[in-house]
């Protein structure tokens, strides 16, 4: 879609200032989510033992996700060039549909919302919605 | 034929009877008019919409958003017959509005944004998993007279 205007970016990264600490909260909450309220995306996670909201790894994938998140944010000028590792990993290891992009995006959103609802304004929350596909387009480059 | 679970039940009659339709009604519609601009093309005669403030502030908005919750308070008095409650709706929004369909899951999803806001940590993923369903279910319902 659009490309991230200077303003896009400084949006994302002051808001995204408030999110150290709770990485790990955040992170757990979105991905839990997206496992109960889009079943489908279980399907990338079969080899885990426990799939349920808060379990071990939907923790620590939730922290994994989140400091790739925070990482992205640090290379917003350059997402394709900074993620191409993570494009190739998605693409020839995992091979995640990027559809499902789209669904983290939008739980992490939601997390985002319940846990600062006076500061995702609708301003940030568009800055955030742009970040977020801007990433998931990164992600998706190597895929063919 | 839609099957709820008593939990779905009562989750979204709990949140309905939880949320006020004109804060929650005009920030939803209004998050929608701001994040997905191009839903703007359906607001002609709503005068300024032209940045994120005009929007916020515009009466016509904050009328829209109480409007469409009260459009969805029918779905949810009655959960089992929503294809039905909103047949003609869903003929007004395809022949007379000509909206694309595509549009209903935005507005779909600031509603859940801003639900999840209220609702903070009572909005656990089973209860935003209930909420994710009465949605698909209202936007297929709305879907159904399109051809």
């Amino acid at each position: 879609m659009t490309s991230l205007s200077a303003k896009d970016k400084d949006t994302v990264k002051a808001f995204w200032a408030n999110v150290a600490g709770k990485e790990e909260q955040i992170g757990c909450d979105a991905v839990s989510r997206m496992l109960t309220v889009y079943p489908q995306t279980k399907t990338y996670f079969s080899h885990w033992k426990d799939l349920r909201p808060g379990s071990a790894p939907v923790r620590k994938h939730g922290a994994t996700v989140m400091t790739a998140v925070t990482d992205a944010v640090s290379k917003i000028d350059d997402l394709t060039g900074g993620l191409l590792s993570l494009s190739e990993l998605h693409a020839f290891t995992l091979r995640v549909d990027p559809a499902n992009f789209k669904v983290l995006a939008h739980n992490l959103l939601v997390v985002l919302a319940t846990v600062f609802p006076n500061d995702f304004t609708p301003e940030v929350h568009v800055a955030m919605d742009k970040f977020l596909a801007a990433v998931a387009h990164a992600l998706s480059e190597k895929y063919r | 034929m839609v099957v709820w679970t008593d939990f779905e039940r009562t989750t979204i009659q709990d949140i309905f009877s939880k949320i006020d339709y004109a804060v929650v009604g005009q920030a939803a519609f209004s998050r929608c008019l701001i994040v997905y601009p191009w839903t703007q093309r359906y607001f002609g005669g709503f005068g300024n919409l032209y940045n994120a403030a005009a929007i916020t502030s515009n009466p016509r908005v904050a009328s829209h958003g109480k409007v469409i919750m009260e459009a969805l308070e029918k779905a949810v008095k009655d959960m089992d017959n929503i294809k039905a409650t909103y047949a003609e709706l869903s003929a007004l929004h395809s022949e007379k509005l000509q909206v694309d369909p595509d549009n209903f899951m935005l507005l779909g999803h600031c509603l859940t944004i801003v639900v999840a806001s209220q609702l903070s940590k009572a909005f656990t993923p089973e209860v935003h998993a209930a909420f994710q369903k009465f949605l698909a279910v209202v936007v297929s319902s709305l879907r159904k007279q399109y051809y």
